[in-house]
Formats: structure tokens, C-alpha cells, sequence
């Protein structure tokens, strides 16, 4: 049985023990139709020309995984950023781990979408937000269909949240081979700022397919920076779509650090409902091996005098293949738009490759829109330079990479997640050096 | 201090050196000057150990040593340092962090720890005072959106801050003005030793009125042609290199 077969089977297990006469129900049985028609996405797709997920689709996957391995706080402690203190929402196999978590209702929620979706004192907010911002395509009707867990994060007016809150999903790898699909409801009203930082891993060699949702809806002047860093093992593949709607004047962050996984596809959606809004979508990938990174960004301008900032950096090595397709769309009515479009690449070898795709279609006339994309190798006269100054050649290449990456990093708010990015980055390069730029 | 004995060296295929000498003592500065075109800037790269050219016969040798098979990291870390005639551009690294992971690495190599922060800052303060400059400089990125001048400066401060054996340096007096050219020129004279050697390359003889020569030799065609003291160069600005020329025909 293939894994569509599979998952179509297991919808009627799956609903058995739930609430049927909800809302909820009814958005998850139409996503579920739209999932069995459309079948998960092939490279016919024009949006999936460079990401084939055919071989991980392979696999023979538990869709409802029973955690039989209980994970020791020392174990994981490295996953998160623990120096800081922070709110925690903790997975394990898809299912909520009080143990690791530090959730909160005072004044403010940060807990799981299943009370979330069960309770009714969170009933309204259901109402109003969950799949209203997702798009109704492939992999988010399915995580739709099943949607049951995940994070739940509703911060009421004018609270700035001072803590971080820190979203992470673990895999055990108890069953042979994980699904995990990881639904995520985020509202900041007005006036309210939050962070959150965001990870999945795995912790065994097994495989693991994450089909995972989050949505985001920031109201009049909220504030949102959002942290997902990505550096799983290259058993464990992610398709990550995050749906953003952002009202006027509100500031919305997204920063991806792609290092690691098989397959990782990140759908990063941005709605503008609201005038000067700005949206801020920033990445820096790092691959080798045969690892897949693409960044499919869309950036959808629908009010006047607003903002969007695109900064993608990849640096590809061995057979590692990178795509970023970053996609605005400028309607009629969003004049005095100002979008900014940036992805460039460095290929460290000659076996890797890099697909990158900008598109931008605009309506309006009186608007600032640019974009530049580059793809090129490290400048061999700056090594010598750097080399001649007694700075050994990859500890000099680590540096530059260090320094193309750095307009990223730069804007990372929180310090401890940008030292963490460093180290990641250090190691990654091979180098014990300390990059303090 | 440095020995360089018959020197042959191609780039692609085309000769460049053919059969160079040149041999520099502890405390001793020579002049190399001569036409466009003559491998002035080849011969200090590959001094340097670039990578791009290709030695085909003949030696370097540093303190007695052979440094020919080094990578120029190792020839820095020996005590070899350029200054380069087009300083590199290196947005997101800082003058500051350049020089400390320059240091530390050399450091480092030499399985020495590395430079304390206190120590390390305080020389930055020496060094950078003695090339004039001003504070905020330390702070931008390495060689970005530098004047002409500025680029020279932090090379030398960078010299000052390696303290090597042997600095060759490239042309450090084209595009400079004459206030920058004596900033510069009194640098390099106030790091001269009489255990440390320099190489100036240069066209001309304004420089060598700030950083006066022990020899000045002609490089003409991939040999030097023609040494003699200070008082040489003063000929050949005098007369040009068609003099040179001349004189090696008949």
C-alpha cells in the first residue's frame, strides 16, 4: 500500500475519536477530500519542480506513533537554546511531553492546540483563526485533515512577552520510520510582541517525514519574530508551511536557518491585510552531502504603503542542492509598495547545485519592487589575502562564509539564538573559530 | 634572511621570472623597481606562495629554510607579509576581528595560546595611533568602501600588528597623496629593525625620498638587471628605463 493509500485508509480510525459536531470537523473532512483528490505533489507541479518527494514517500511510515522511548531531559537539553529562560512547547512522537514543557495561562496561553481544540472557552478564537489563512493545497489539506496537536500560542492585547517561547518537536524513533504532522495556531493582538523559536529533531537514525502547519495571524501593531531552525539529521525530511496575516502596521519576522535533514521544504506565506505592514523573511542555508534545502517564499501585497524584505544566503557543498523560489505579488490596490528581494548562493563544489526563481507580479503602478539573485563561488583573492595574514585556507573560507551569511544574522533580535547559529555554523564549516563580528 | 636563487616561474604556460636572484640580510631594505609588465608583483606573490603561478626551476629560501613547498598561511606564519597593491574587499569582516583572527591563527600554528584580550586591544591602539588611525576605522568592514589611502594605511597597520621578518610591499605608494605617502613611509621606518627586512616595489622614486633604500635593483624581463644604491633609482627617474633598456642591447 502506498503512504496516500495508507493515510486515506487511516482517516476513518483517525476521526472515530473525535468530536464530529464541530466546526473543526467540518474543515478537517473537507481538507481531507481535497488531500484524497489531489494526492501528495509530483514535479509535474510547477511549485514542485526541483523537490521530488518521492523517495521519502517511500518509506513504510507509522502515522500515529506510539512513543515507547522516554527521552531524558540530558539528552535533549542540547536542542533547545538553554540559556535563556523560556516558555516550552515539547513533542515527543506528536505527542505533548509535560515533562519538557513550561507552558503558561497567566494573562497570556501558550499551550497545545488539542485543549485548544477541545475546550470551549478557546472555541471563538478557533472559530475566527484555524485554517483561515492556510491555502488549501496538497500537504496543508492533509496536515488539515488530521490536525490534532501541536502548539498553541494566543497572546492578548498590548502584552509583550519577555520570555521566549520555544516550539520543539522530537522524534524518538521508536517505529521504523515517523510521519508527523505538527499543527501550529498562533495570535498576537494588537499591540502584543512575541518570540518563538522553533525546531523539529529527530533522535535516532530513522526515518522521519514532517508535514507541519503553523499559522500566524498578527492584528494591528503586534510584533512577531519567529525562529526556525532547522538542523536535523539527513534521516529526517520536513515540509514546513507557515501561513502569516499580518494587519496594518504590525511587524512580522521570519528567520529560517536551514543546516541540516534530507528534504526540507519550506512554504513561508505572507498575507498583507492592513497598510504599513511589514514583513521580514530572512535565511541562511548550509548543505552538503546530498542534502535538499528549498525556500518557496510568497509575499502577497494587497494594501497600500506597505513593506517586505526577502535575504535568503545559501552555501551549497558536495552534491547538496539548494531552490528558492520567492514569489510577490503586488495587487492593484497596494500602491507606494516597497518589496525587496534578495537570494544569493555560493557553490563550494562542482557536483552542487542551485535553482533559484524570482518572481514578482505586480498590478500597481507607483511601487519600489527589486530583486537580485546571484549565484557564484568564494573569491579566490580574498583567501590569499586572508592566507597571507597567516589565516589557514578553511578557517579563511569559514570566515567569508561567516561574513556572506552575516546580514542574516545580524538581525537575529535574540543574542543567545544568534551565538547558537554561530556555533552551528562554526561546526558545520569545520572551524573552532570564534566569528565575533 | 631571504635567498632566492635562479628563479623560474610561468602562469599558464608564459614564462614570467626566468632566473631570478636576489638575495636580502637582516636589516637591509632593497628597492625593486623597473617597467610594466617586468613580474615585479608576480615575484612578490610568489614569495607570498600564490597558488596561481607555477615555479619551474630555482629556490626561495627564508632564514635558510626553503619555504617553495609552504602554503602562504605557513609562509605568513614563517614571517612573510604582503602588502598588497589592490587590497582586498571583505564585507562583514572587520578590521578588528581580521587582525585578531590573523593573529591568533598564526599563534596558534606556532602552538603558542592565544593573544589575551587586554594585550591584543592594547597593541591595536599602539599600532593603529602610529598609521593615524582614527577608531571608528577598526570597526568596518575589512577594505569595504576604504579610500586609496585608507586601504594602504591598514595594510602597514596590519604589517605593524604581524611583525614579520620580511615585508615586501606592492606599490604602497600608488594612490596615496603626499600626507598619506609620509604616514605610511614613517610606519614602515618605525618598524624597521635590524632583524626584520623589507622589500619595496615600487615605480617610483618619490617613495624611496621617505624609505631610503640599501639597494635598488632593475627587474626587467624575469631578471633583475641592474643593482646599485639609493642613488640609482635617481638615475632611473632621471633617464627612464629605456636607459636600462639600451644598455642591455649594447
Amino acid at each position: 500500500m502506498d503512504l496516500k493509500d495508507k493515510i486515506i485508509s487511516s482517516y476513518v480510525a483517525f476521526e472515530d475519536g473525535l468530536d464530529i459536531n464541530t466546526d473543526v470537523h467540518e474543515i478537517r473532512s473537507e481538507a481531507f477530500q481535497n488531500f484524497e483528490k489531489l494526492g501528495f505533489p509530483t514535479k509535474k507541479l510547477e511549485a514542485w519542480k526541483y523537490t521530488s518527494l518521492n523517495s521519502v514517500l517511500n518509506n513504510d511510515y507509522s502515522l500515529f506513533p506510539i512513543n515507547r522511548k522516554a527521552v531524558e531531559l540530558a539528552d535533549v537539553k542540547k536542542y533547545f537554546i538553554h540559556d535563556i529562560d523560556a516558555y516550552k512547547i515539547v513533542f515527543v512522537d506528536g505527542k505533548y511531553s509535560s515533562f519538557l514543557s513550561a507552558t503558561t495561562h497567566d494573562g497570556f496561553d501558550v499551550c497545545l492546540m488539542s485543549s485548544a481544540l477541545n475546550k470551549p472557552k478557546y472555541k471563538p478564537v478557533i472559530e475566527h483563526y484555524f485554517n483561515k489563512a492556510a491555502k488549501q493545497d496538497n500537504l496543508t489539506s492533509l496536515n488539515t485533515a488530521f490536525a490534532k496537536e501541536g502548539a498553541y500560542i494566543h497572546i492578548s492585547r498590548n502584552i509583550e512577552v519577555e520570555k521566549p517561547i520555544q516550539i520543539i518537536n522530537f522524534t524518538t524513533g521508536s517505529e521504523q520510520a515517523t510521519f508527523l504532522q505538527p499543527r501550529n495556531l498562533i495570535v498576537v493582538e494588537q499591540n502584543a510582541h512575541v518570540q518563538i523559536i522553533e525546531r523539529h529533531q529527530s533522535l535516532s537514525e530513522h526515518a522521519v517525514l514532517t508535514n507541519a502547519v503553523t499559522e500566524i495571524f498578527a492584528d494591528r501593531h503586534a510584533t512577531v519574530d519567529y525562529y526556525k531552525i532547522q538542523n536535523d539529521k539527513t534521516s529526517a525530511s520536513l515540509v514546513d508551511n507557515t501561513y502569516i496575516e499580518q494587519k496594518s502596521e504590525s511587524t512580522v519576522s521570519v528567520h529560517t536557518f536551514s543546516f541540516g535533514g534530507n528534504i526540507t521544504r519550506n512554504n513561508l506565506n505572507f498575507f498583507q491585510k492592513g497598510e504599513h505592514v511589514n514583513s521580514i523573511l530572512k535565511g541562511v542555508t548550509i548543505l552538503e552531502e546530498k542534502q535538499h534545502v528549498d525556500h518557496h517564499t510568497l509575499v502577497h501585497h494587497i494594501e497600500p504603503n506597505c513593506e517586505s524584505h526577502q535575504d535568503y544566503k545559501g552555501i551549497f557543498g558536495e552534491r547538496s542542492t539548494g531552490v528558492f523560489n520567492g514569489k510577490v505579488i503586488v495587487e492593484k490596490d497596494a500602491q507606494k509598495t516597497n518589496a525587496y528581494q534578495q537570494n544569493n548562493n555560493i557553490l563550494i563544489s562542482d557536483r552542487a547545485t542551485v535553482n533559484a526563481k524570482p518572481q514578482l507580479e505586480i498590478f500597481a503602478d507607483d511601487v519600489k519592487c527589486s530583486h537580485g539573485c546571484t549565484i557564484g563561488q568564494l573569491d579566490n583573492q580574498a583567501l590569499f589575502y586572508m592566507q597571507q595574514r597567516g589565516i589557514p585556507k578553511k578557517e579563511a573560507q569559514a570566515l567569508l562564509m561567516y561574513a556572506f551569511a552575516n546580514t542574516v544574522l545580524e538581525s537575529v533580535k535574540i543574542p543567545e539564538v544568534k551565538e547558537r547559529i554561530t556555533k552551528i555554523i562554526a561546526n558545520k564549516l569545520g572551524v573552532n573559530i570564534g566569528f565575533d563580528i | 634572511m631571504l635567498k632566492i636563487d635562479n628563479l623560474h616561474a610561468e602562469v599558464e604556460g608564459k614564462a614570467i621570472l626566468k632566473g631570478l636572484n636576489l638575495h636580502i640580510k637582516p636589516g637591509e631594505i632593497h628597492a625593486i623597481m623597473g617597467p610594466n609588465g617586468a613580474g615585479k608583483s608576480t615575484l612578490a606573490s610568489i614569495v607570498a606562495g600564490k597558488e596561481d603561478y607555477e615555479v619551474t626551476q630555482g629556490s626561495i629560501e627564508l632564514e635558510g629554510n626553503d619555504i617553495g613547498d609552504l602554503s602562504p598561511e605557513e609562509r605568513a606564519h614563517e614571517g612573510v607579509f604582503l602588502s598588497f597593491q589592490y587590497p582586498v574587499e571583505i564585507p562583514g569582516v572587520t578590521v578588528t576581528n581580521f587582525i585578531k583572527t590573523a593573529i591568533n591563527e598564526s599563534r596558534k600554528a606556532k602552538g603558542q595560546e592565544e593573544m589575551p584580550a587586554k594585550d591584543m586591544l592594547k597593541k591595536i591602539r599602539e599600532k593603529s595611533e602610529l598609521l593615524e588611525i582614527d577608531r571608528k576605522f577598526l570597526s568596518r568592514s575589512l577594505n569595504e568602501g576604504f579610500s586609496g589611502g585608507e586601504k594602504k594605511r591598514n595594510e602597514i597597520f596590519q604589517m605593524a600588528m604581524l611583525e614579520p621578518k620580511l615585508a615586501i610591499l606592492d606599490e604602497t605608494d600608488s594612490g596615496l597623496d603626499i600626507d598619506a605617502l609620509r604616514i605610511v613611509a614613517n610606519g614602515v621606518n618605525k618598524l624597521k629593525s635590524k632583524d626584520n627586512a623589507i622589500v619595496v616595489i615600487t615605480h617610483y622614486q618619490r617613495l624611496l625620498d621617505y624609505i631610503v633604500p640599501d639597494y635598488v635593483h632593475v627587474l626587467y624581463n624575469g631578471k633583475i638587471v641592474k643593482t646599485g644604491d639609493a642613488s640609482l633609482a635617481l638615475e632611473l627617474e632621471k633617464k627612464g628605463y629605456d636607459w636600462i633598456k639600451e644598455t642591455l642591447v649594447s
